[in-house]
């Protein structure tokens, strides 16, 4: 399933947890970040619209869209009486006003402020009081609302969320504490990380003339300056139930849900003021980028380059094919980088690729190493470079490929374990441009990819002159350390 | 299935009416299996996806490695699937790829741990590899070095970890010279002193079969686990070899400790005692944390933080119980400058439960949701696994899981009040903070700085 979640991690590496209060979290997220009401999740992929002809079932899912335009997915899955609750908006925060930049994302966090019924942040509380749990994100190009609840809760927070999609009510006494929260946000997960404050501007050499270059949180002058209208605006452009996708996962049939859709959201009328989505595709690079980030707070030096990709969206048809590439190339411990740099050569202690593949307006495909004590980063670069080279240069072979395929193929169970993973997969799909269908062949095109192809879409993947390259390196520095004891 | 019903089935009549406990007798869905040859498992059977899970874990983890070798438990359970056999790292890497098996070992400080993930097709394979690692692992010197090498590297990663650097000052503060503040990952020196021969008798002493606890949850039977259990872990050393008693105390505050970092955000860690697992008190203190400082949004903290001051995305406390001892940590991630303002809030907010309890309301809110929301950690096969796994290494029983919003249902506004008294001492908190932290008062004066 064209479900990508380009974190990498050092992959055999021992997690160095220590009771589990910390985990090994990924070692360069440089893919484009999900962000979450709360809590953390860095998911890379980004979204649009797709129409669902009326009525379809499949072997995973069925759907229909109600009169007023919103569409309706279940995910019937009936090992345990629990629904995910979800609605996606086509709107992220690629479709934001120039200036505006992290509007979409607070927005996300004020609709947890209350309606004409709701006060403000009981919302969350009657989700709890009911024995649930709720959150939201935001990506480039969707954004998302979800509850998880008890069976026989659903209903209540379907009324809560169809309440919410029309009749929100913000005031500056709700909102300007909350755009605290998110300048807390932006420093916890990017002006505190030297590799987070690498990979925002990576992003924007990357999309010089594109909003995928302006980070999902924004800038921290324009959040600061965001105000209570502007919220209020994007929320009226973009928030009605025609440019809204319910996905409902677990223990409910398309019978059950359909009434309870037509009672809750099929009364919400369409603002009628959506427009559609005016999006461009990123303009090719003139040249190779580069950026090198020197950080005192930086102790290991790290390696990463991103090339653009078209996304499914851009070109469907050779999608499974890169990857397929870009799983054998960097996957995990048998792909070709893992192997030719930590294990042949020893020059790097991590290396890998991912491929973003699921943004509305294309994607990119990365490499990234992390040097063993004592290489320095040219001497990596090189390697890597000659690895490559190699990879695109020799022809693949089929046990490399019928391994990518095994470990692809497998997912498509693995992630059936999971009703939320379901939601997360129908719901970013949808709303970058995919289709049901698409996400039901997924598996047949998997299958279908030969050498060819992959040979095709490793010659035609890495580009130098499309790349942006970045280098974290420590700056020298003394940490102080100083106790007291309280009086 | 049956059983994850059956937790639920209680759940709603909870929901609505605030008492009584889930009275059920699908206790039986968690299979109690005994091979053969005496291994014991707790499975539970879901054949509606081809798949299967399987969590071992052996009490006894990274708090046992010798002085002066610490990282030597995460290192050793880091090359277990870096060859065994006949197979070198690379070879036994792609037999697992090849057919899509998750094999993966976890060093903690409790214990160690393996989790297993298989399709059904490819079970007798899966089961071969897992066997091959526990009796076979080759600890070549290439794979030695490649771990050893990564791990340094994870040493510095964890260095640029504000977060990371704040836990360890908290540990060292409030446990010193206890193993549980000697770093499970290691320090520069030790890891480069760990042989080949320390890393298999690690394996041998810490994964025996009288410490080995296993969960299984998937497209298996009784009778098919049975034969498997014997075939993967019935020449396992009988009896593992732990070592001392290392049951401890935590130092008591009040404290701060600042390390200082050019950070626009200071992480502060902030805690003291809690209590044991099997402590009486342990499910009062659980159910008055959720209200205080649970990780929801509808606790104290986050309301007086976040949602009222706009102080920190995230504010949270818990309590913890280890193995040897209980604690009660907590953390938050404010500006810099302030810091203190958080601080003072979340003491303030200390000093109020411990003073007053909580409302009949707020308990039982606290109520519907812990109980509520307890099935949807039983919502796939890989987290019943894990909920299986984590109490099994809690020492709870077969029955807890049917046991157990019963348990929380029975706390009273006493008990609450009872714990917190006991439990939350906001004058004498050990505080670690990492960041650049504008502190000013008395009971926060501000860091002496070194240089």
């Amino acid at each position: 399933m064209p479900d990508q979640k380009p974190s990498p991690v050092l992959k055999p590496v021992p997690t160095s947890s220590r009771f589990g209060f910390y985990s090994f979290v990924g070692l360069i997220v440089f893919a484009a970040v999900v962000l979450a009401y709360r809590g953390w999740s860095a998911e890379g992929e980004a979204a649009q619209e797709a129409p669902i002809a009326e009525p379809q079932t499949s072997s995973m899912s069925q759907s229909f869209t109600l009169d007023n335009g919103l569409k309706v997915v279940v995910l019937p899955d009936h090992r345990a009486p629990v629904v995910t609750h979800m609605v996606w908006y086509n709107v992220g925060a690629s479709d934001e006003p120039e200036g505006k930049s992290g509007i979409a994302h607070f927005l996300e966090h004020l609709m947890f402020k209350g309606t004409h019924k709701i006060a403000p942040g009981e919302l969350s509380k009657i989700v709890a009081r009911n024995g649930g749990q709720d959150n939201a994100f935001t990506s480039q190009d969707y954004t998302g609302y979800f509850q998880r609840v008890a069976k026989d809760r659903l209903s209540l927070v379907m009324e809560m969320e169809a309440d919410r999609m029309t009749n929100l009510v913000l005031t500056d006494a709700e909102v300007l504490p909350e755009r605290d929260v998110v300048l807390e946000e932006r420093r916890a997960r990017t002006d505190n990380n030297p590799s987070a404050l690498l990979g925002e501007q990576m992003s924007a050499l990357q999309y010089p003339n594109h909003p995928y270059g302006i980070p999902v949180i924004g800038w921290p002058d324009e959040i600061a300056a965001l105000t209570t209208q502007d919220a209020i605006s994007f929320y009226r452009a973009h928030y009605s139930p025609e440019n809204a996708i319910l996905v409902v996962a677990g223990d409910v049939t398309m019978e059950e849900l359909r009434p309870l859709a037509e009672k809750y959201y099929g009364v919400v009328a369409p603002t009628g003021d959506v427009k559609p989505r005016v999006r461009t595709t990123p303009e090719r690079l003139s040249a190779a980028q580069r950026v090198v980030r020197e950080d005192a707070r930086a102790r290991q030096p790290s390696l990463s380059r991103m090339y653009m990709a078209p996304s499914y969206h851009i070109d469907h048809a050779q999608g499974a094919a890169r990857e397929l590439m870009t799983n054998m190339l960097g996957g995990g411990a048998t792909s070709t980088l893992y192997r030719r740099l930590v294990v042949e050569e020893q020059v790097a202690a991590a290396a890998g690729a991912w491929y973003q593949s699921g943004g509305l307006d294309g994607g990119r495909i990365g490499v990234y190493a992390v040097p063993r004590p004592g290489v320095a980063l040219d001497e990596l670069e090189a390697a890597l470079d000659n690895a490559l080279a190699d990879f695109i240069a020799t022809p693949p072979e089929q046990s490399q490929l019928d391994r990518a395929k095994s470990l692809l193929l497998a997912e498509t169970i693995y992630s059936r374990d999971s009703q939320q993973d379901m939601a997360r997969l129908f719901g970013s799909t949808l709303t970058s441009g995919g289709t049901i269908a698409e996400i039901e062949n997924w598996e047949q095109e998997i299958r279908n990819v030969d050498l060819a192809a992959i040979q095709k879409a490793a010659r035609g993947a890495f580009d130098l002159s499309q790349s942006v390259t970045g280098w974290l390196q420590p700056a020298p520095t003394t940490p102080v350390i100083s106790e007291q004891e309280e009086l | 299935m049956n059983w994850m019903k059956a937790i639920t089935r209680g759940l709603s009549v909870n929901a609505i009416l605030l008492v009584g406990s889930i009275v059920s007798a699908q206790a039986a869905d968690v299979q109690h299996v005994v091979s053969d040859k005496g291994i014991e498992a707790w499975l539970v059977e879901e054949h509606s996806l081809p798949m299967i899970v399987l969590k071992a874990g052996w009490k006894g983890g990274a708090l046992r490695d010798p002085e002066g070798k610490e990282g030597l438990t995460m290192m050793m359970t880091g090359l277990l699937n870096e060859g065994a056999g006949e197979y070198d790292s690379q070879a036994f890497q792609e037999k697992l790829d090849d057919l899509a098996i998750q094999l993966n070992f976890d060093a903690n400080q409790d214990d160690v741990d393996v989790t297993l993930k298989t399709l059904t097709e490819n079970r007798d394979e899966a089961v071969r590899l897992l066997k091959l690692a526990l009796k076979r692992a080759r600890f070549d010197p290439a794979a030695i070095e490649r771990i050893r090498a990564q791990m340094k590297v994870n040493l510095q990663r964890n260095e640029q970890d504000p977060r990371k650097k704040a836990y360890e000052a908290w540990y060292d503060a409030a446990l010193p010279g206890h193993p549980y503040a000697r770093p499970s990952g290691g320090t520069e020196e030790s890891i480069e002193s760990i042989t080949r021969e320390q890393l298999a008798a690690a394996q041998m002493h810490l994964l025996g079969r009288n410490n080995l606890n296993v969960s299984v949850v998937g497209d298996i039977t009784a009778d098919e686990l049975k034969t498997l259990l014997d075939d993967i872990f019935s020449e396992l050393p009988e009896v593992a070899l732990l070592g001392e008693e290392l049951d401890t105390d935590v130092k008591v505050g009040p404290q701060t400790l600042v390390s200082e970092r050019d950070n626009p955000q200071s992480i502060v860690v902030f805690g003291g005692p809690g209590l044991l697992r099997d402590d009486p008190d342990f499910i009062p203190a659980f159910v008055m944390n959720y209200i205080l400082a649970g990780g929801n949004f509808s606790s104290r903290l986050m309301i007086e933080v976040r949602e009222k001051r706009g102080l920190a995305y995230s504010v949270g406390a818990n309590f913890y119980p280890l193995d040897h001892v209980g604690l009660f940590l907590g953390q938050v991630a404010t500006q810099n400058e302030r810091v203190e303002e958080s601080l003072d809030i979340i003491k303030s907010e200390l000093a109020l439960m411990a003073e007053k309890g909580v409302s009949e309301e707020e308990l039982a809110n606290a109520k519907t949701y812990l109980t509520g929301s307890y099935p949807l950690r039983f919502d796939s096969n890989e987290k019943i696994a894990n909920q299986l796994h984590a109490l099994q290494m809690g020492g709870l029983s077969i029955d807890y899981v049917v046991k157990r919003n019963g348990l929380i249902n029975e706390v009273t506004q006493d008990d609450i009040a009872r714990v917190a008294r006991r439990l939350l001492h906001p004058n004498e908190l050990i505080v670690s903070i990492v960041g650049k932290p504008v502190l000013t008062s008395n009971n926060s004066a501000p860091a002496k700085t070194e240089n």
